[in-house]
Formats: C-alpha cells, structure tokens, sequence
C-alpha cells in the first residue's frame, strides 16, 4: 500500500513539470513581447527595456523559467495587466464558483448515475434498460451549453422561474446565490450524469457475470443485498476513475458553461483574459487548472485501493 | 441486434448531415453571409424553411455551410491526430529504449491537461481561424493515438510473423508498412470515429466562446452565440444550430458504438 502511494506519488514530478514548463513556453511562444503589450503604444525604448529587465526577460530562457518556478512555487502568480491585481487571489476567488457549481453536480451525478446504472445492469437488455441506454446516449449527445440555453429559456425566460442573468455570492446571501446556480447545477447533472450511468452500468454487468455473485444469490441473498453489497462497491471502481475524468474535463470546459449562465468563474476569466490579451491571467488560469487536474487524478489514484484493494496488492 | 439499430440509426443521420454538408460546397438557397437589412428576423417561411437571422442572413444556408465548415475542421483534426498520432507511436514503439521514455513521458504529461484547455492554450497562440482549430484540436488530441498505437506496436513486435518478416529479408520500414500498421487500424478506426464526434463539439464550443471561427464565416457554435441575444423573440436561431450538433454528436456515437462492436466483438454483449 505505502508502496502505491510512494510510486504514484513520484510519477506526479515529471508530470507537474512538465505541465509547468508546457504552460511557461506557452506564453513565450505568443507573438509580441508582454512588456511593450504593457506599454501599449506609449512606451520608450528605455522604459521597455527597464520593463524587460524587471521581468527578468533579458535573461536566457532556462534562466527565467527558473525565476518564474520559483515565484510560482512561493504563490506568486505575477499581476495581472490591466489592472494590476494580483493573479493568484483572482484565481482563486474565481474559482469558488466554479468549483460549487462542478463538485455540486459531479457529486449529484455520480450518486444519479451509479444508482440508474446498477439498476440498468440488473434488468439487462430489458425494456427498461434500453430505455436508460437510449435516453443517455441522447443526454450525451446534447452538447451542454446549449442544453443550458434551452433551460435558460424555459424557466429563466418563458415561465421566469429563475433568474436569467448575473451571480450572487454565496456568503452574500445564500438563498438568491442557490437561485442563480440551480440552472447551471442542474445542465451539468444531467449531462454527465449520462456518462456516469454509462460507465456504471457496464462495469456493473461485468461484476454480475461474476461467480461470487452467484454464489451470493445461492446463499439466498435477496436481490436488493446481492446489488448493495456485492454489485455496488466492485461496480464503483471504474466509475471513480471516471469521476476524477470527469471533474478535471470541467474544471477545463466549464468556460462555455459559465457563458451561458454568466457566472463570474475561472474558465470565464480564462477567456476574458485571452480576449483582453492579459497573459499573466491566462497563465495563472492555465497553470492553476492543469495542477488542479494532476491533483484531482492524484487524489482518485490515492483513494482507488479503497475501492479496489487489487490494485495495490499489484 | 442493438449493433444494427446503432448503425440503422446512426447512419442515416450521418449520411444525411454530411449530404447537407457537400451540397453547401456548390450550393445554397441563399448566400450564407448576404445581408438584407428588410429580411431581418424573419420566422420560417415557405421563402426562408428556417427563417432569417439579425442580419437577415438565410437560416438554412447558414446550417449549410456550418456543417461544411464542422465537418471539414472535424475531418482535418481527425486525420492529423491519427496521421501524427501513428508515426509517433510506430517509431516509439519501435525504437524503444531512451527516446521512447522521453517521449512517453511528455505524452503523458499532454495527456494530464484537459485537452479542451491544451486546445484553448494553442489558440491563443496561433490566434482564431479553421487551420488554427485544427493545429490545436489535433494536437490535443495526438497524445491518445500516440498511446494506443505505441500499445500495439509493443504487443505486436514480439508476434511470430512480425519475425517471419524480418527474418526473410524483408526491411523495417517493410515490416511496419505492411505488417504492424494494418493491425492498428481497428482501435484507430474506433477512436477515429469518436473523435470526430469531439473535434465537432470542442470547435462549436470554442466558436460559441469567440474564440474558433471567427464572424462573418458560419459555424453552428458562433450561430449559437450570437443568437443568446434574441432567445425569447426569435427562437428558431437558437433551435436550428444547436438540433444540428446533437444531431451530429448522436449519429456518430451510434456509428462509433456500432463500428466498437463490430471490431471488437467482446465489447459487443455490454
């Protein structure tokens, strides 16, 4: 066990810096420099090259990547161009609503997905389980925002429900703040909850093929004991791996959904930030998703044993 | 049994979709980018089957030449995912030793980001347009081919006729030409077909962000943007773009499901 965590632990090194170093020379690689972006068409010569040498970017390159890990390993992210704010703050602060939205959902998701998938399983190429088949490829299909798009519509603007526009705070007031996520919470619920009863259900008719289930209903289990007993835990090991998939697939895509909605997340910045060619924020953004969706990973590799102690007896 | 209604279905769609698609490379009822300031706005009519658009631009053809457009950006980042995705992975599985560990090992790291986001992060370098999409969709998705071919080469090269092959002269690039590759052609078949379905969703949803194909050009993800503005009094703008992606998404998962159990009929029973 100590075994797994030491070598699954190690193998995130090479990742995080590579990831790092890809992030780093993805912002040298756009055309123009950052400091006469600074300037705009005001600067001197002088005064630019002043900013390129605070910047540290008269340096050869390996020299500043070194300086930039360091200023980023001590959570210094830089300041943002044009307003200079801090960048980790705003990161941070942005990502609040975009995680309350994502974990609210994946965890709806998951506890939806995995129940109708073991349900689906069990009743195998029976008129209810071609009904769920159908009906989640069809959820899957869906792209989200546009299913967010037709919600909006229905109960934000033809039956007004729901707010349609803007974002209050949870800590402001936490009853209008439900209001304003409730449409978003509930576009990606069902949308990934497709891809969840998907994976469940056929991890499910994998485990019920097994002898041990057998064995379980000839001991004369009843049904109900057999699938939460038995089915349940075996079934739900790919479908975590799934769910840490699935968690750092929104954290990148959720920029289309917070769009929609207008929620003041961090794939919103993102894209702002790209839009206002602000790099120090696309770089914060960039960087603070891609280590979010090691650890993420990292967190579902650590926690797999639990449900498949297999795997670490490898 | 569901095999055929997975093709029975899923076909058709696509058939029909990609039908529309080539008919917009020579014709349109309308130009899709004319503006007629008088037209705007207009409901479906017998003149307009899907009406027109704040700019009085013809719906339908608008449809039209957005499939063309998804299609074609859909088809190019296929081919060079897979084209990229296989070399890599047929050198690297064949040389093995160092090269193939530095490369495996940057694979992976490209595998460990989103690959919405890699794609989002290379456009922003390269800036909008279709060649950019498809430079930055491939890319993103080159790392799952690397993968998979690599996977092959390495359980393959220790085949007996891989041997026979060497062993009658025949030379390396021979040998993987005529003898690996064929073999990768089923798995590749399969993710190929899914990635399609992907390349079209993540190029609306880039274009839907304003960062795809940018304006006046026509694309189901940027109808859809500029059609949020007019939801409640022009309805079928947001209804015609966003029934033709699902539709699309839809026909090529069932074709994807049909082609997976066809190919690997283990899978087929789940």
């Amino acid at each position: 066990m100590l075994g797994y965590i030491l070598r699954r632990l190690l193998m995130t090194i090479p990742t995080l810096f590579l990831v790092s170093l890809a992030v780093f020379a993805l912002v040298r690689l756009i055309p123009g420099d950052p400091v006469s972006l600074m300037f705009g068409d005001g600067g001197t010569p002088e005064q630019i090259a002043r900013g390129r040498a605070a910047l540290g970017l008269d340096q050869p390159v390996f020299v500043q990547f070194w300086l930039w890990l360091k200023k980023v390993a001590t959570g210094d992210f830089g300041n943002t161009i044009t307003d200079g704010q801090a960048v980790l703050p705003l990161v941070l602060q942005r990502f609040q609503v975009s995680a309350s939205v994502v974990l609210v959902s994946v965890a709806m998701a998951a506890l939806i997905g995995v129940t109708i998938g073991v349900i689906a399983a069990w009743k195998q190429d029976s008129k209810l389980d071609v009904a769920i088949i159908s009906l989640t490829t069809i959820i899957l299909s869906v792209p989200t925002f546009w299913l967010g798009l037709l919600l909006l519509l229905l109960f934000g603007l033809k039956l007004g429900w729901l707010p349609v526009i803007g974002y209050v705070p949870i800590s402001e007031n936490p009853w209008q703040a439900m209001l304003f996520l409730l449409l978003p919470v509930a576009t990606l619920t069902l949308h990934e909850s497709g891809v969840v009863t998907r994976m469940a259900r056929a991890s499910a008719i994998e485990v019920l093929r097994l002898e041990y289930i057998t064995h379980a209903r000839a001991k004369g289990l009843s049904e109900a004991r057999v699938l939460a007993r038995h089915v349940l835990p075996n079934a739900f090991a790919p479908t975590w791996t799934l769910i840490g998939l699935i968690l750092g697939n929104l954290l990148g895509g959720i920029a289309v959904l917070e769009t929609v909605f207008t929620l003041p997340g961090l794939g919103r910045l993102l894209v702002d930030g790209v839009f206002a060619r602000d790099y120090p924020v696309v770089q914060g953004c960039l960087l603070f998703t891609a280590l979010l969706y090691v650890m993420v990973n990292l967190v579902v590799d650590l926690f797999y044993p639990l449900f498949d102690p297999r795997v670490s007896a490898e | 049994m569901r095999r055929r209604i997975n093709l029975l279905i899923g076909l058709p769609i696509v058939a029909t979709l990609g039908a529309l698609a080539l008919t917009a490379l020579v014709w349109t009822p309308y130009s899709p980018t004319a503006t007629r300031i008088r037209g705007r706005l207009l409901p479906p009519n017998a003149t307009h089957w899907l009406g027109t658009d704040e700019f009085g631009r013809d719906v339908l053809s608008r449809v039209m030449d957005g499939a063309l457009v998804s299609f074609r950006v859909a088809l190019a980042t296929m081919l060079f995912a897979i084209i990229v995705g296989s070399l890599i992975g047929v050198v690297t599985g064949y040389l093995r030793g160092w090269t193939d560990r530095l490369i495996m090992m940057v694979n992976d790291a490209m595998l460990a980001f989103p690959g919405i986001l890699l794609a989002l992060a290379i456009m922003v370098i390269l800036g909008p347009g279709q060649s950019s999409i498809v430079i930055a969709l491939g890319l993103a998705y080159t790392p799952s081919v690397v993968r998979i071919v690599r996977g092959q080469v390495l359980s393959l090269r220790e085949k007996e006729y891989i041997e026979a092959s060497r062993m009658i002269g025949n030379s390396e690039v021979y040998t993987m030409a005529r003898h690996i590759l064929p073999n990768c052609i089923a798995p590749i078949a399969v993710l190929g077909t899914s990635m399609f379905g992907w390349a079209v969703l993540s190029e609306s949803a880039l274009s839907f962000l304003g960062l795809g194909v940018p304006p006046p050009a026509a694309t189901w993800g940027n109808m859809l943007a500029s059609a949020r503005g007019y939801m409640e009094t022009a309805l079928w703008l947001s209804l015609a773009p966003g029934l033709c992606i699902t539709l699309t998404l839809l026909g090529i998962n069932l074709l994807g499901d049909a082609l997976r159990d066809w190919l690997d009929p283990r899978m087929a029973a789940r």
